[in-house]
């Protein structure tokens, strides 16, 4: 009986773990690297312990250390969590050789699937259907294809390449960004299918030889190839697929031996491209309507995940089952207590909360996270007994979001009888969600959440490259960004006057009416200046906005202190919460929420950057340097790389110059805006 | 406390037209308001900002704390002579890095910042002000210098500005310059005396003689940077002790400067109390308490109640001398002594209580406000043989020789010796401000035109000539009509007899801000004597 477990990992997931042990009255033990030290989930584990260092090759990817932890703190399990070890063979091969319960399936079924080429050989081999795939670049006879790598997951190093000659360098940097993930070169080509859905079956099997499937999510929607929201049950699936899906998901954890929590993943092939074209494809010629549709669709097995999904919660709550529980009771021993999939009960959605700038080419943020509440917090790591939201997060208020870790701050899950009720309950939560401090995808997901084409169950893994309209944030109406401005202003006035020196008198008092006080922000839609007069007795006189032109609002103010500020235009009332942090005021109300940097009325006069400095767009390290200091570069020229969040940014010549400095070497920290090399365009005009 | 009732009643016709006649002068004020605001006029001051500098009023925005209030004083100077409205300078006082200070700013885009004897005046009052308030002084300088038809009304008593200075300095309250464009000839004596200075890099010209007196007198050539520019002065001649990117850099460095120093220059000073309760009644019905015509008298209790705190007054000797109300209260928090005529005379009882109370405000060292709505002292044989001279010199001795701060609000009438008795201007109260509807003069302009009339009616009698009633007539219209404007508040700000007419309004704010400013009190190492700090 398992009476105390590590966690293996960090974040929302070694919190979900603890939360079951909690329940189930087992110890928790934690490990956290340096910069996780005040992290939540290192405070909240009975015995927490230090890996020093950051990386992750440093910290939550050293077995040996953590099976040091293990034993100083008498854990008798490992639980990896996901990512990390979870799908390390050798690692769960040494939790059991030392003598400890491996929270996971059996070492052998982790190195079956760990290679994405060997288990599609395999799962052919067991009448699965596949995607035909190739190793070599010149063996490649179609495109588009996906450049995979063939270890690890979480859509590191996925690449579509469209064309012959781009396929040798996309495999080569796919290459590298695996290797330095997942400590394996091997990448491959796969046919691309670009519209397909990805559906996903939950497979559960005991010690006692059941393999349950426990239904499919759709996690079709993805950025760069990595999941963003994922629902269950796929609106696509019907119960004829449905039981396709789950019978090839057995069949292939059968193929296996498998044991435990696990994922088969499927492509569904809306119309059937990847099957007409098909050469070396294996798999029956049966076709499968579209959940209330007459589209006929194939389905292939893409690769199989031997761990927790990410995305685990919404099968626990429509299936109201705790999936850690299970692992834990199957990793003792116990048989399951079922042996055929419980049926399901409404539908629930779940989406990923990263920072991150997804208008900005989805550039991964970083900063101290000053506020993070969302409505559903009470409601962590366990399945929804009511219909509702439940937030699955790894921060808490004053939490730093650094460049080490993924990047992913929560998972919001709302579960509701209907599809329709999910989702609004989860677009509410969303829009009502206090995020301060650092950039969110939280605007965009509450955009695809609104989207008719989502609405009606349209979703596929182009759905982004569909709709550009999801990218813009939800605060774009003009009246509204001068309105969250003048809040910023009015707030930042109040909380002035509250340690003001001249006490009691009204705040902006003049008897010769002069100019108006001035606030300057810096917005997402530029600079923008707020003018307002106050009255004698210190309420609004008048106001503007300076956006691009003169704007100006007719509302009252209703209410004011320094966290809020309720608005009366034509007898409406809106309050706006301000929270400012460091100069920059966080505004949120019902329509959008919005950061707003105030530009400080007095500045030290600094030296400018000399012409031609190119900056670091992110915080990251240094990878490759392209170039040296003299040399001669045209624009568009590669300089270097940046490394950050495992995906290597490059750094383009902006004009064609000399390279007169070089600031950095390889393996370099930097931090966003810091100066890394100059190019001097005017000594090459000369 | 007990709390004052209030009688006015916002539905009657007294109400009404006092409230129309108090918003007439609030017009009249804010066109005089307005004539000072506008400057140099349009084309001076598109020109100034197409140079890239900041207007007077700018850069006192600037240096003054955001949100904070400002005072600006005397903004009507020179209102009613040949020169501009506001005579050239803005002068306030304002918060800088959480303290008060008295801002004094050249407006360059009237005739090039010149200073007449209006301009000369109003700086000269600014700087007793400061010195009386203990209030760091920033000089914000960008002057041509004296006008030159009017140097002989300015060069002599002109050099008791530069004297000032360095009187500051030596009192340890601290003067600081900030240098936009000229200051030349005795403006360079400004930067000269101060004790910290700030010369923006490119614009500030810092000379006795500039480039075409310098050829004339000795014949060297030199341009504008080499004699005065702000970096030869803070490399060679050391007259500048901070060179400014630009002239927001400039006030940048003056807040500094006074966030260092301010905190040395008063001890114990008392800033309005934020939770002071307000007054039960609205300050806008100030409007229509103060009588239309001046010669109906109104119970300055509506005032008070209107001003005090929590409306509370704590009444001195209600039922004696009850033409004077004289009692106890709180404004933002200070405690006062209040002495307002209610019935316009001051009787012998009335000078007997106003020196009693005068007394027991000095014993409580508490600060005294004066609400003149007073025609004078009562005259006639009763009064004169009962001692109204001798009782009007009481309370004028208790006034002149009190050691307490003193505001004065001029909110009705003040005429003859009752403007004396009642703190005028000659007897030095920290601040003295009037409502629009204010007049003061030797008496009212009726009484004064039929005394004329009376006298020559007796020196025709006496030639035996016979008196010419028609002329009579017209002389007792035209002496009233020029003794009415000569008394109206605006002539009398004009002249720089008074802080700046304020709108009722405004009353409990004014005197709010005077006393914190009153409560400065000069710290220990200020008490012995010094000079100014030497400039090196």
């Amino acid at each position: 009986m398992i009476r105390r477990v590590l966690v293996a990992n960090r974040g929302e997931i070694a919190r979900r773990v603890f939360a079951t042990c909690g329940q189930m009255g087992i110890a928790t033990v934690a490990v956290y690297s340096d910069a996780d030290e005040a992290s939540p989930h290192a405070r909240e584990a009975d015995y927490a312990v230090r890996l020093p260092g950051n990386a992750p090759s440093e910290t939550y990817l050293r077995g040996d250390l953590i099976l040091d932890a293990a034993r100083r703190t008498g854990a008798d399990a490992v639980h990896p969590g996901y990512g990390f070890l979870a799908e390390n063979a050798e690692f769960a091969a040494a939790v059991l050789d030392a003598g400890l319960t491996w929270v996971g399936p059996p070492p052998k079924a982790i190195a079956a699937m760990g290679s994405k080429l060997e288990a599609k050989a395999l799962l052919a081999e067991a009448g699965v259907p596949i995607l035909p795939s190739w190793t070599e670049p010149n063996d490649v006879s179609e495109f588009p294809v996906l450049v995979k790598a063939s270890a690890g997951g979480g859509g590191r190093g996925m690449r579509i390449v469209r064309a012959k000659r781009k396929l040798a360098e996309a495999m080569a940097i796919a290459g590298r960004e695996a290797a330095a993930a997942f400590g394996d070169a091997a990448v491959f080509c796969e046919r691309y299918i670009p519209n397909g859905r990805h559906v996903e079956v939950q497979i559960f099997g005991d010690t006692h030889g059941t393999v349950v499937a426990l239904g499919e999510r759709e996690c079709s929607i993805q950025r760069r190839h990595q999941k963003i929201l994922e629902e269950s049950p796929s609106p696509a699936v019907d119960d004829e697929l449905r039981t396709a899906l789950c019978e090839a998901a057995v069949s292939a954890a059968r193929a296996v031996g498998y044991v435990g929590a696990g994922t088969v993943e499927f492509l569904l092939d809306p119309d059937g491209a990847g099957r007409d074209q098909r050469d070396n494809s294996a798999g029956g010629d049966q076709r499968y309507n579209f959940a209330g549709g007459d589209q006929r669709c194939n389905f292939y097995f893409l690769e199989m995940n031997t761990r927790l999904q990410v995305e685990h919660p919404v099968t626990e709550c429509v299936l109201g089952l705790d999936l850690v529980r299970l692992q834990l009771l199957v990793a003792e021993g116990r048989p399951l207590p079922f042996t055929q999939t419980p049926p399901m009960r409404g539908h629930a959605i779940e989406v990923r909360l990263y920072a991150e700038d997804p208008a900005n080419g989805w550039r991964p943020a970083t900063g101290t996270l000053h506020r993070f509440a969302i409505l559903g917090e009470e409601n962590a790591f366990a399945p929804l007994s009511h219909a509702g939201v439940r937030v699955d997060s790894g921060v808490a208020d004053g939490s730093v979001v650094s460049v080490h870790y993924d990047p992913m701050l929560a998972k919001v899950i709302a579960w509701g009888w209907t599809r329709e009720e999910a989702a609004r309950s989860l677009e509410s939560a969303l829009t009502r969600a206090t995020i301060h401090g650092v950039v969110t995808n939280r605007d965009l997901l509450v955009r695809v959440l609104r989207t008719p084409e989502f609405g009606e169950g349209g979703t596929d893994t182009a759905f982004l490259d569909r709709h550009p309209e999801v990218f813009p944030p939800l605060l774009t109406s003009r009246e509204d960004q001068a309105l969250a401005a003048l809040a910023a202003a009015l707030t930042g006035a109040a909380a002035r006057r509250r340690t003001a020196a001249w006490g009691g008198l009204p705040a902006g008092w003049r008897n010769v009416a002069s100019m108006p006080q001035i606030a300057v922000f810096d917005t997402p839609w530029g600079r923008t200046e707020v003018r307002y007069q106050l009255h004698r007795d210190g309420r609004l006189a008048r106001w503007s906005a300076h956006i691009d032109d003169e704007l100006t609002v007719d509302v009252a103010v209703v209410r004011l202190s320094p966290d809020e500020v309720v608005f009366d235009g034509a007898g409406v009332r809106r309050t706006f919460r301000v929270h400012t942090e460091d100069g920059v005021s966080y505004v949120d109300f019902l329509d959008g929420s919005v950061a707003l940097v105030e530009v400080p009325r007095f500045t030290l006069p600094v030296a400018e950057l000399p012409a031609g400095s190119l900056v670091a767009p992110m915080p990251g390290a240094v990878g490759r340097l392209a170039v040296t200091v003299g040399q001669e570069v045209a624009a568009g020229d590669l300089l270097l790389t940046l490394e950050a969040m495992k995906l290597e940014h490059t750094v383009h010549a902006p004009a064609s110059g000399v390279v007169t400095e070089l600031y950095v070497e390889p393996g370099r920290q930097v931090e966003a805006g810091d100066v890394l090399a100059v190019v001097d365009s005017r000594s090459h005009d000369q | 406390m007990p709390v004052l009732a209030s009688a006015l009643d916002p539905r009657s016709a007294a109400y009404a037209e006092n409230r129309a006649a108090m918003l007439e002068r609030l017009g009249e004020l804010e066109a005089a308001v307005t004539k000072a605001r506008e400057g140099g006029g349009e084309k001076y001051t598109n020109r100034h900002h197409a140079r890239g500098k900041l207007l007077a009023r700018e850069r006192i925005e600037l240096l003054v704390d955001r949100d904070a209030p400002f005072l600006e004083l005397m903004p009507v100077a020179a209102y009613g002579s040949d020169f501009p409205v506001g005579a050239g300078i803005v002068t306030g006082i304002g918060i800088v890095a959480g303290g008060p200070c008295m801002i004094i700013a050249n407006d360059p885009t009237v005739r090039g910042g010149a200073v007449n004897p209006y301009t000369l005046k109003k700086t000269q009052r600014a700087g007793d002000i400061a010195l009386a308030n203990r209030l760091p002084m920033v000089n914000l300088v960008e002057s041509g210098g004296a006008d030159l038809p009017t140097q002989a009304d300015i060069f002599i008593p002109g050099g008791r500005v530069f004297r000032d200075l360095t009187r500051f300095s030596a009192a340890r309250i601290p003067t600081v310059a900030v240098v936009f464009g000229n200051a030349t000839a005795g403006g360079a004596y400004v930067p000269g005396m101060s004790d910290y200075t700030i010369f923006v890099e490119g614009q500030a010209k810092v000379f006795l003689a500039g480039p075409p007196l310098v050829k004339m007198a000795t014949g060297e050539e030199a341009d504008d940077e080499t004699l005065g520019g702000a970096t030869m002065h803070a490399t060679r001649s050391g007259l500048a002790d901070f060179v400014a990117a630009d002239e927001r850099d400039a006030i940048r460095l003056a807040r500094d400067v006074i966030r260092r120093v301010d905190g040395a220059s008063t001890a114990g000073a008392v800033p309005p109390d934020p939770d002071a309760p307000a007054p039960r009644f609205d300050a806008d019905d100030l409007l229509g308490v103060a009588s239309a015509d001046l010669r109906v008298p109104y119970d300055p209790r509506e005032v008070l109640a209107r001003i005090l705190d929590g409306s509370e007054f704590d009444e001195f000797k209600p039922l004696y001398g009850t033409a004077l109300v004289t009692g106890w209260a709180r404004l933002h928090g200070h405690p006062i002594g209040v002495l307002a005529n209610a019935r316009g005379i001051l009787f012998s009882e009335e000078a007997q209580k106003a020196t009693q109370f005068i007394q027991l405000a000095n014993a409580a060292s508490v600060p005294l406000l004066f609400l003149q709505n007073t025609t004078g002292y009562m005259v006639g044989a009763r009064y004169e043989q009962a001692g109204i001279i001798k009782h009007g010199a009481l309370m004028i001795n208790a006034v002149s020789n009190s050691r307490v701060p003193h505001l004065t609000v001029n909110i009705g009438a003040s005429y003859g010796a009752g403007n004396y008795g009642m703190c005028g201007r000659a007897y030095e109260p920290r601040f003295l401000f009037a409502w629009p509807n204010a007049k003061s003069a030797v008496m009212g302009p009726q009484q004064l035109a039929g005394v004329m009339s009376i006298v020559s009616r007796q020196a025709a009698q006496a030639k035996g000539q016979p008196y010419d009633e028609e002329g009579d007539a017209s002389m007792r219209a035209m002496v009233e009509l020029q003794i009415e404007q000569q008394s109206a508040a605006l002539a009398m700000s004009g002249r720089l007899y008074d802080d700046g007419v304020i709108d009722p309004r405004d009353t409990r704010t004014v005197l709010g801000l005077c006393l914190w400013l009153a409560s400065r009190k000069a710290p220990a190492h200020a008490a012995d004597p010094a000079f100014g700090v030497f400039r090196m």
